[in-house]
């Protein structure tokens, strides 16, 4: 087995995509994720990459969209208000259906808001974002291990859909430092898509990558042609952790660092007597719709905890369709939630719905 | 059972360091450790302070709320961090800056007068080994060779002539609690 080592999970996203054979980096600095281009910026020089830091977040995004148009493994990295900057590149990247990854390490808004973690970016993330009929595929990892494993895997998926993908942290997971396993995967060749924009010096076919689709028919075949891109990973790209669910009685429902307090939360209230579990969506998008239903049939309630207002909670609704309440306990403005207040909440829930 | 740590001081007393090293001996000895400093606003002026976590179990919130011990270098970490201690915690002081003792009675306390033992050594700097040789010594959750071992791996290249120096600082610290 591979060295454990301790890294910080701005770091250790950095050094994973690295590794999976991310060539170019272009950013624009923001906190909390500035280690993610410090250590781009030392190593990219190593293998042979490019780093460069923009002069705007919107022209990061736009080298993001040459980069992918001529076939290399390339990703940017922001927080919240530099992502939202990023989101007209971000629908014309899947408009011109390119692969790349984007890491969003989420801080408290809206606007400027602070710099403490978040995780109020959610509908932003899985339900477009910029403007047009489209979806990124968005993972939310929950440590610094799964940051790893899951950014590897990203470049793999956006290639394979020719897609964006979203990597969703939030400050929490950026900062913290836990041992890690890097994979060594086999070396492999990246071969260059026999789509990219890389100069037709070989006297091939000349080929275009462009997201305008003037005719209007043209255009709804293209928009059929990207749903049932996503109908597909639908099926096939799900990844969801469930933990107690099968005897439960309140089922916690959360993703990223909120899914971390809840694993606490769940077992200080499984302690008390309280049947608790816990899903967490690793792809936020796509959703794991059907575990939320299968759970539904046998759970008392559902209890989404999330450091927003309440985002996902609106898509665990979709998932239960009414098989079982849902419920919603939030921190928003950059507060973690603690263990102690979802165990509260959930002994109410539980006082109410099951009658102990 | 988890041992959650807060370790709080004012910036440059090196309380990331301790909670750095704790999280690399942790993991040397194939346990499941994790460490978070606070960052942003709290940070400036008044407390810096981080979070660890050392368990065998897999780590759910690496947020520390309710720590098992707080190791404190100055007086708004204590006034701070003593309220917050799980009952049958441990307050680890540095009772060379801290003016009053603690009040809980809940709690076990240990008192280090660590800048006196630091220049005793010859410098300031090694205060925050000190108060974590009496940690390690009052709970051995990891052990003091492995924190050593780690020292390497935590501080900079060209303060790897001081290692020997923060031995004996974390010596010395123990020996307060062996005592």
């Amino acid at each position: 087995m591979a060295e454990r080592k301790l890294f910080k999970g701005n770091e250790a996203v950095a050094e994973a995509a690295v590794r999976a054979g991310c060539r170019f980096f272009f950013g624009y600095p923001i906190t909390p994720q500035n280690e993610i281009p410090e250590y781009m910026s030392r190593r990219l020089p190593e293998v042979g990459g490019v780093f460069l830091q923009a002069e705007s977040e919107v022209a990061a995004i736009n080298m993001v969209y040459g980069a992918a148009g001529a076939g290399v493994r390339v990703m940017t990295s922001s927080s919240s208000p530099g992502i939202s900057l990023k989101q007209e590149g971000i629908s014309y990247i899947a408009g011109a259906e390119l692969p790349c990854l984007i890491v969003n390490m989420v801080r408290g808004g809206p606007g400027l808001g602070g710099i403490q973690p978040a995780q109020s970016d959610y509908f932003q993330a899985v339900k477009g974002g910029g403007h047009g009929d489209y979806h990124c595929i968005v993972f939310a990892p929950a440590s610094v291990q799964e940051m790893v494993d899951l950014t590897m895997h990203a470049f793999d998926v956006a290639e394979k859909y020719r897609m964006p993908v979203m990597m969703l942290g939030d400050g929490v997971l950026g900062q913290m430092m836990e041992p890690v396993v890097f994979p060594d995967p086999a070396p492999r060749d990246l071969p260059t898509p026999d789509w990219a924009t890389n100069g037709a010096r070989d006297g091939r076919a000349t080929r275009l990558i462009n997201s305008i689709y003037i005719k209007p028919d043209d255009l709804l075949r293209h928009n059929h042609k990207l749903q049932a891109k996503f109908k597909q990973a639908q099926v096939d790209e799900v990844r969801c952790e469930t933990v107690n669910t099968e005897d439960a009685d309140i089922v916690l429902v959360a993703y990223g660092t909120s899914a971390r307090v809840c694993r606490s939360a769940m077992d200080r209230a499984r302690s008390e007597g309280l049947r608790v579990g816990l899903v967490r969506p690793i792809t936020v998008s796509p959703f794991p719709y059907q575990v939320i239903a299968d759970v539904a049939r046998t759970a008392r309630a559902f209890l989404a905890v999330e450091m927003s207002m309440g985002q996902m909670v609106e898509d665990v609704k979709l998932g239960a369709l009414g098989a079982a309440p849902v419920h919603f306990y939030g921190t928003p403005g950059g507060i973690v939630p603690t263990a102690a207040a979802i165990v509260e909440e959930a002994r109410k829930i539980a006082k109410a719905e099951v009658g102990k | 059972m988890a041992e959650e740590l807060t370790i709080a001081g004012f910036g440059g007393q090196g309380v990331m360091v301790i909670g750095q090293l704790l999280s690399y001996a942790g993991m040397h000895e194939g346990k499941n450790v994790s460490w978070i400093p606070a960052y942003g606003p709290e940070m400036r002026g008044g407390t810096a302070n981080c979070s660890v976590v050392i368990s065998a179990e897999p780590i759910g919130s690496p947020i520390v709320t309710e720590p098992t011990t707080a190791i404190v270098m100055n007086r708004p970490s204590m006034d701070r961090f003593e309220p917050m201690l799980r009952p049958g915690g441990l307050l680890i002081y540095n009772s060379s800056l801290i003016d009053r003792k603690p009040e809980r009675s809940d709690i076990r306390v240990i008192a280090v007068p660590a800048v006196d033992i630091a220049r005793e050594l010859g410098s300031d700097r090694v205060a925050n080994m000190c108060v974590l040789g009496a940690y390690l010594a009052a709970t051995h959750v990891v052990a003091s060779e492995s924190v050593a071992e780690c020292l390497k791996e935590v501080l900079p290249a060209r303060r790897h002539n001081l290692i020997p120096l923060n031995i004996e600082a974390i010596n010395r610290g123990a020996q307060l609690v062996e005592a």
